[in-house]
């Protein structure tokens, strides 16, 4: 299981685009952390996450 | 109309000795051996160097590439009179006038991912205030993925007249805090009311003076 900001999902074996696809994120908006480290857009297709990962998917929204 | 040349201001070390009253010693000591860019003049970004002026922090580079807008007026700190200056000159004036010893460095530019390690380089403390999401996601990959030693505070979600208690400073990573509500997007038809733009800016400023102060939760 994968902890994607503080919740458990079974997306073991996805890569980061997988899983930003699942959630219907797109990925011009966002910033993808894989255990404490910066995931670069480059790597989302080739970043593979496997049980126990802790993610957090930072949504930004318009406004400032 | 205000005249710098016709007011007597106070001197530097009086300056000093109100803010160390204020805030202690060892705090002020700290704000003002502490320098922050903010990235973006706007809402967000003009409220939260004021605060950080205000304060005594010792040094702030604040940028923008745009130009103070008529429509800019119902939450950003700017006057009629400077409408068509540049938003890095007229806030440098602004803050100027609430804080003359601060080193205020500013400039007219747009971030992005090619002068961003060069232009954030100085800076202890990188604020993203931008309005656009897009822009957000790039400035914030990019220090984060290029500069780990920054500490990054940035916002989003504040648009509307949701409640203010829905806006909440998070600590995502180590370095990283995200003030806002998350999910008030100006692009699904909300307006930008200053109440509660403000109370973004203010958290993403409070978020600051914390790292300065080394009081890292949240």
């Amino acid at each position: 299981m994968v902890k994607i900001n503080g919740e458990l999902f079974d997306k073991d074996g996805k890569t980061v685009a997988e899983m930003l696809t699942d959630m219907d994120i797109s990925g011009q908006r966002v910033a993808v952390e894989l255990n404490e480290e910066i995931v670069p857009k480059a790597k989302y297709g080739e970043t593979v996450l496997k049980d126990g990962d802790k993610v957090e998917v930072v949504r930004f929204v318009g406004g400032g | 109309m205000w005249e710098a040349a016709d007011t007597v201001i106070p001197t530097r070390e009086e300056m000093y000795a109100a803010l160390e009253e204020r805030h202690g010693v060892e705090l002020q000591k700290k704000l003002n051996a502490a320098s922050v860019a903010i990235c973006g003049l706007g809402g967000l970004g003009s409220n939260i160097a004021i605060a950080l002026a205000r304060a005594g922090v010792g040094k702030l580079h604040i940028m923008d590439f745009d130009r103070v807008d008529i429509s800019n007026l119902n939450r950003q700190q700017y006057f009629p009179e400077q409408l068509g200056q540049f938003k890095s000159d007229a806030l440098h004036d602004t803050l100027k006038r609430i804080a003359p010893y601060c080193e205020i460095i500013s400039e007219q530019v747009k971030l992005d991912e090619e002068n961003i390690p060069t232009l954030l380089a100085e800076e202890d403390i990188i604020v993203e205030a931008f309005d656009k999401p897009d822009q957000k996601a790039m400035l914030v990959n990019c220090v984060l993925g290029n500069m780990p030693e920054k500490y990054l505070v940035s916002g989003s979600g504040m648009a509307g007249t949701a409640p203010s208690n829905m806006i909440t400073t998070k600590r995502i990573t180590k370095r990283f805090y995200l003030c806002g509500d998350g999910v008030s997007d100006v692009e699904n038809g909300m307006g930008l009311v200053a109440s509660r733009v403000l109370i973004c800016a203010a958290h993403q400023a409070h978020a600051v003076i914390r790292i300065i102060a080394e009081e890292f939760d949240v």
